[in-house]
């Protein structure tokens, strides 16, 4: 009997079983983002605080959850590699790469804008915003270490060790608020003892929270596909090389 | 709809989210063609992986 990732293991499965999910995660997607940009700003009252800028956080945070969770899909991804050798285990992390730092990227812009009105700046280098931005470094050094190494093999061993250690900033991430002295407000959905935000505007923020997940399900089952189609081009390019030499030995010959 | 004095920033924050979710989703199915169209390109000068070649085997 085998196990669900040992089914997976099988890319060949695997672009058959993402192929046909692949439509119906995308509608779902489109469907939940929908209805929550319909509850951001048709039914979600202005904050009695920060006014109507309380819409920004319907987007920050989903991008801020999705930030730290893609890392945490990378170290998975590269502890399933280095440690069980599942086939997909690489092609996950790498797939997960450019999505994370998108939405790393989306944080720290949106984040920004929200700041200016309701702090008074864009920027400051307290724990939260420097360790979200350090963060935003490690998915570029990812990406950048990866595609400088040539050898494939290497480049995904070298690319998981540097996931592992990099996890260490999840847990910072997630405690500078409480640490030291910030501007960026503690946690107030994911909190011992439940979310502390009035229920009409948290149920938008969990609405898009839920829609931008499953959005970045959709696009990491692309990016899947994509680098299984990638590795399947490259492996195609080397035989082709190898008949044209073989061709040429035999006319030599 | 109005969306106060700083209406500017939250427009600002839905547009560059908007654009950089464009960008990638694009760039997914884009790469995605591209790909298919060189898997293709190599089928149809009889380059075919081995699996491929051999449903039939399990193993390859």
């Amino acid at each position: 009997m085998q196990s669900v990732t040992q089914r997976l293991a099988n890319p060949t499965r695997f672009m058959e079983l993402s192929g046909r999910l692949l439509p119906w995660v995308s509608g779902a997607a489109a469907l939940i983002i929908g209805y929550g940009l319909y509850l951001s700003f048709f039914v979600a009252p202005p904050d009695y605080q920060q006014g109507e800028t309380v819409r920004i956080m319907f987007i920050h945070v989903p991008c801020a959850w999705l930030a730290m969770w893609g890392y945490g899909l990378i170290a998975i991804s590269a502890f399933g590699l280095l440690v069980f050798r599942h086939p997909l285990a690489d092609v996950s992390a790498k797939a997960a790469a450019p999505l994370g730092a998108a939405f790393t990227f989306l944080a720290l812009v949106t984040g920004s804008l929200w700041g200016r009105p309701t702090w008074g700046t864009y920027w400051v280098w307290d724990a939260r915003l420097t360790s979200v931005l350090i963060l935003f470094f490690l998915y570029l050094g990812l990406i950048a270490l990866r595609s400088s190494i040539e050898d494939e093999t290497v480049a995904s061993k070298l690319t998981a060790v540097l996931a592992l250690v990099g996890i260490v900033m999840l847990p910072i991430i997630k405690f500078s608020v409480e640490w030291g002295n910030t501007l960026h407000q503690p946690s107030s959905v994911l909190k011992i003892g439940g979310p502390t935000i009035d229920p009409s505007i948290l149920t938008p923020l969990l609405v898009m929270a839920l829609g931008f997940t499953v959005l970045f399900i959709a696009m990491h089952l692309k990016a899947m596909r994509n680098e299984i189609l990638r590795r399947r081009v490259k492996a195609l390019q080397l035989a082709e090389v190898e008949r044209v030499q073989a061709g040429h030995l035999a006319a030599a010959e | 709809m109005d969306l106060g004095p700083h209406a500017a920033f939250i427009w600002a924050s839905y547009g560059i989210l908007v654009a950089v979710l464009a960008g990638l989703i694009a760039w997914l199915v884009l790469d995605g063609r591209m790909l298919e169209r060189r898997l293709a390109d190599f089928a149809a000068r009889g380059i075919t992986r081995r699996s491929a070649a051999k449903p039939s085997n399990p193993q390859s």
